[in-house]
């Protein structure tokens, strides 16, 4: 299987395609909307601003392409926030395949913006890509803004208040940390998607 | 290069929490960190990655994010030029740019040094500490490593008071560098200067201190640490 890794600008791809070849998974990365249609899953990453990274996919046509895939996709950081309806960051308008807004993290003492770090995980429902992780397990963050937990909210981290850490509304889900640099536990995350049935 | 590989392998399978990959001549000889380390490094590594020496413009810090680095450290090179800090958190954003500080306790206070890495062209830059942590994060630093030279590389532990004055002013996540010797001077820095991270490098590549262990230890005296 190789997986179609959607260039979204921004540096950072390889980190998650060594992630992938560490789990013996190919991947491309492209802008290409055939190869992404006919990809059998298909990444969404992300660095840096929402509205860049929203221009850069209209430019190339992809908005429409992305939300009327079928197959299992998997937004990171940026990439989860992506799938939203809109983010305050620019402000853009996202690619609204799940319900819910961006929203900017508010700093407080001792929990500096942006927020960086190793969090653990709250599980708040049952999902084949959280399969093996558990409550409680560390994964790594690194994003200034982030979207409220809501109806499609699988798990939580909390940084001054709850905030989504793994969405997933049918084939479309998103994590607003970094697998390929959440040691074991991202792996397993990212393995999850890759043996995912729909 | 095989050695450091090997390290990289060894401290992700240890449970390390971050690597930092130091080319710590790489500014006073005037050259940039090697990029084909860099992509290497990263592509054995399953958790954050920092990239530090010579990186003099965003060009080079592009170089270094692309190979598979997460964060840019720069320490030199801010000194000489404090608008790179600006430019590097405008086009990567604050979470990408960490600043190394070269920091020696003298008879006026604390003062900043630079090219550190070399003992012939190392120099007092004049600099307060204080300030100079101020305007790093008034520049949009997105986090600090504050090495303690007098406490560099003999273990006899972390500059505790120096690191509290700084963690006072410091509103991003500050990292201890400098002293680490024992499992106590890691309990002892976290407890006392309130720090978010402890770096260590002696200690660990002679494998005096093993990580699961330090973890163990610091989960012990209630330091929260992923294990």
């Amino acid at each position: 299987m190789s997986v179609a890794i959607i260039d979204s600008g921004g540096a950072n791809i390889l980190s998650l395609q060594a992630a992938l070849g560490r789990l013996g998974t190919d991947s491309f990365v492209t802008t290409d909307a055939d190869r992404i249609r006919r990809a059998p899953r298909v990444l969404l990453p992300g660095v840096g601003a929402a509205h860049d990274a929203m221009a850069r996919l209209r430019a190339a046509g992809l908005a429409e392409v992305i939300s009327a895939l079928t197959q299992p996709l998997l937004g990171i950081c940026l990439g989860m926030q992506l799938l939203f309806d809109r983010s305050e960051e620019g402000p853009a308008n996202g690619l609204a395949v799940i319900p819910g807004d961006v929203g900017k993290l508010r700093s407080a003492p001792g929990m500096p913006v942006p927020h960086m770090g190793w969090n653990q995980l709250n599980i708040t429902r049952a999902d084949p890509l959280l399969d093996g992780v558990n409550a409680l397990d560390y994964v790594y963050f690194v994003h200034s803004y982030a979207v409220s937990p809501g109806e499609h909210t699988v798990a939580t981290a909390d940084y001054g208040a709850p905030l989504t850490a793994v969405t997933r509304r049918d084939n479309f889900c998103g994590t607003q940390f970094h697998p390929e640099r959440s040691g074991a536990v991202g792996a397993r995350i990212l393995a999850n998607f890759l043996k995912a049935s729909s | 290069m095989g050695d450091i590989l090997e390290l990289a392998e060894r401290y992700r399978d240890e449970g390390a929490d971050e690597v930092v990959f130091y080319d710590i001549t790489a500014s006073p000889e005037g050259r940039r960190v090697d990029r084909e380390w860099v992509s290497r490094v990263a592509g054995i590594l399953d958790i954050p990655f920092c990239v530090a020496g010579g990186i003099r413009s965003v060009e080079d810090a592009e170089a270094v994010l692309n190979a598979g680095a997460e964060k840019v450290s720069i320490n030199s090179p801010a000194i000489a030029n404090p608008k790179l800090i600006e430019e590097l958190a405008a086009r990567f954003g604050s979470q990408c740019v960490v600043i190394g500080i070269d920091s020696e306790t003298t008879a006026d206070g604390y003062r900043v040094y630079q090219f550190t890495g070399d003992p012939d062209r190392a120099s007092n830059t004049g600099r307060d500490t204080l300030s100079w942590v101020r305007e790093v994060q008034d520049r949009g630093a997105g986090e600090i490593v504050l090495n303690c030279m007098s406490s560099d590389g003999v273990r006899r532990g972390y500059d505790v008071r120096q690191l509290k004055a700084v963690r006072d002013i410091c509103d991003v996540p500050l990292v201890a560098s400098g002293g680490a010797g024992t499992p106590a001077h890691f309990v002892d820095v976290f407890e006392q200067s309130g720090v978010d991270a402890a770096l260590a490098a002696s200690v660990f590549h002679t494998g005096s201190l093993l990580i699961p262990d330090l973890k163990a230890r610091l989960a012990d005296c209630g330091i929260e640490v992923r294990l």
